[in-house]
């Protein structure tokens, strides 16, 4: 694959369960790792509102709730969708590779609020 | 009078209101977090007319917690959750009065009188004017030597006074006196805690969390004196001597105060409203005047739920009420009570608390994990339903304790304590069950 030199591997796929997320980090940006059914998506970790970490979150469906004050986010487009979250998360394109996930920093993206 | 009539009765109410809302505009009296919320929430459920947000502080809306938290632990930095950014407002078309207090409420006219002489006539009004601190009543005591924590300015005050090596005494073992002293020791200080009653945080939460938390702080050095009714304050310079009932004296560099607040429901009341220790509105958020809305701390509000009026204190209440309001002006064909089961957080020291629904005493109690550690939950139950769930550093294993409280559930207590069988998987099995039998 070309390109795939940038890729930045983050965990491997069993770091990962539907309801527990794990917390990555690249260049000392915390990252969320998402598995909804067979697909995997990673986010910031840092909710757009405060302090809270959302792979500490509670996964339903799409989305993920912050386990401060409950803001909603949905995972696979960063979209906030529940209040006090406004602003929504980057997100990046996902790539399983031998059991391990990588990213493509280049690859980061933000939807419009 | 059966389900659809009442929601055809409150859905032409809710009618009116947004066809005079359209025409005369909103009122919104208190820019705090509720007042803010709404102005939010009628823009983003698409409501067209005008809207005016009147708030007595200086600042635009922000939230709360954070005074007696964050904003507490650091000299430097400030930790401000403004509700919107400071654009929002002219980019929403939603005009701010800041340092503008409403000091009336004309309802034959429609008016509202603000502390400037002009007059702001509404097709409708939402009131979220808050609470305000209840003062300690007591010789000695004084605005001077008394530090409160309700708004912005009260806690940059404060936290210039939280200097390493400084005697501070709280009195009050509330949530927010108990944040000030967590503050307090963070920045070094030496901190007493007085409270009039036997133990932290009296009756909103069961007897074993508040002795849990008493044990917290005293692992962090803060004394306590319990059942301490106070006689007096004795101003010697700047340090002030609170002399107890006992015949204590102790002294303090600063003393902070947080014994409860008081609803600022007076505006409602002088209008004719009925206010009892807040104003009084339906699950819709409505009082008894089909063009006035209340939310917020100053709502005492009706819960399906608990099938009776609530005021709630908290941060969810104030969001979520105002939102429920906002979407009823706005699309009254989709008029949905507000119904919510109250959720509430503290953090003190490296801990954060959760609670889902109302504790009540002589509930029964499962303890889930260890409370020897810092991290453990406490489910009361009534006839094997969990009616209030409280957790310790375990934000995400409580919350499916939210939907069980709201499914009634009967659970298996041995089941419930079992940390190896996580709440989610019990939350999913039930839904499973109900679906199964639907
Ligand atoms: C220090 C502190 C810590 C807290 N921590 C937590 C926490 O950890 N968790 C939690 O769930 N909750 C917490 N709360 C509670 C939460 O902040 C409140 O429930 C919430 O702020 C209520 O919002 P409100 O809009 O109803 O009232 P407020 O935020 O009080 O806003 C009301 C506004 O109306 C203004 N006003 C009043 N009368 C008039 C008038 N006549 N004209 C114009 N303006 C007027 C007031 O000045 C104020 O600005 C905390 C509160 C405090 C003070
Ligand atoms: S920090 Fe995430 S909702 Fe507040």
């Amino acid at each position: 694959m070309s390109g795939a030199a940038n890729y930045i591997e983050l965990c491997a796929v069993g770091d990962v369960t539907q309801d527990t997320p794990y917390k990555a980090n690249m260049d000392g940006t915390d990252l969320a790792v998402f598995q909804l059914d067979d697909q995997y998506y990673v986010t910031e970790d840092l909710c757009t509102h405060g302090p809270g970490s959302l792979c500490e979150g509670y996964v339903d469906g799409d989305e993920v709730e912050c386990p401060f004050h409950q803001g909603k986010f949905n995972i696979k487009t960063g979209v906030a969708t529940s209040a006090p979250c406004t602003d929504p998360l980057t997100v990046w394109t996902v790539i399983v590779q031998n059991g391990k996930i990588f990213i493509d920093p280049a690859s980061a993206r933000k939807a419009t609020p | 009078m059966s389900q659809t009539s009442a929601g055809a009765v409150i859905q032409s109410v809710l009618d009116d209101v947004q066809i005079a809302a359209l025409a005369d505009g909103i009122v919104i009296i208190g820019a705090g977090q509720a007042g803010g919320r709404a102005a939010e929430a009628l823009r983003r459920q698409g409501f067209a007319g005008a809207i005016t947000l009147v708030g007595d502080e200086d600042e635009l809306p922000y939230e709360r917690p954070s005074l007696s938290k964050e904003m507490l632990h650091d000299a430097e930095k400030e930790a401000i959750t403004w509700v919107q950014k400071p654009e929002f407002y002219a980019a929403n078309d939603i005009k701010v009065l800041t340092g503008t207090r409403a000091v009336a409420i004309d309802r034959t006219a429609r008016n509202v009188r603000l502390g400037n002489g002009e007059t702001l006539h509404y097709g409708a009004l939402i009131i979220a004017t808050g609470a305000r601190v209840r003062h300690l009543d007591l010789p000695g005591a004084t605005s001077e030597n008394c530090y409160y924590i309700r708004t912005l300015a009260d806690s940059r005050a404060l936290r210039d006074r939280l200097v390493a090596g400084r005697r501070v005494v709280v009195i009050g073992a509330g949530f927010i006196g108990l944040e000030a002293a967590a503050a307090g020791v963070k920045r070094g200080c030496d901190v007493t805690v007085i409270e009039i009653g036997p133990q932290p945080l009296g009756r909103v939460v069961p007897e074993q969390i508040g002795a849990w938390y008493q044990s917290l702080h005293a692992s962090h050095g803060v004394k306590f004196l319990f059942n301490a009714g106070l006689v007096k304050f004795h101003n010697e310079g700047n340090v002030v001597i609170v002399e107890t009932k006992a015949g204590e004296m102790i002294p303090a560099d600063t003393v902070i105060v947080g014994i409860g607040v008081i609803p600022n429901a007076e505006i409602a009341a002088e209008a004719g409203l009925a206010v009892e220790r807040g104003i009084i509105v339906d699950e819709f958020g409505l009082t008894a005047d089909p063009h006035i809305f209340a939310a917020g701390d100053v709502a005492r509000h009706f819960n399906p739920i608990f099938n009776k009026h609530i005021l709630l204190e908290s941060w969810q209440n104030a969001q979520n009420q105002a939102i429920a309001i906002a979407k009823n002006i706005a699309t009254p064909a989709g008029a949905a009570p507000y119904a919510e089961l109250p959720w509430f957080w503290s953090d003190q020291y490296d801990v954060n608390l959760q609670m889902f629904g109302l504790s009540e005493p002589g509930a029964d109690t499962v303890i889930r994990g260890n409370p020897e550690t810092k991290s453990w939950m406490l489910l009361q139950l009534k006839d094997n339903r969990i009616i209030c769930a409280i957790g310790m550093n375990t934000a995400r294993d409580l919350r499916p304790a939210r939907d069980l409280i709201n499914m009634g559930a009967t659970l298996n207590p041995e089941e419930l304590a079992d940390t190896n069988v996580p709440l989610a998987n019990i939350m999913r099995r039930e839904k499973r069950d109900r679906a199964a039998a639907a």
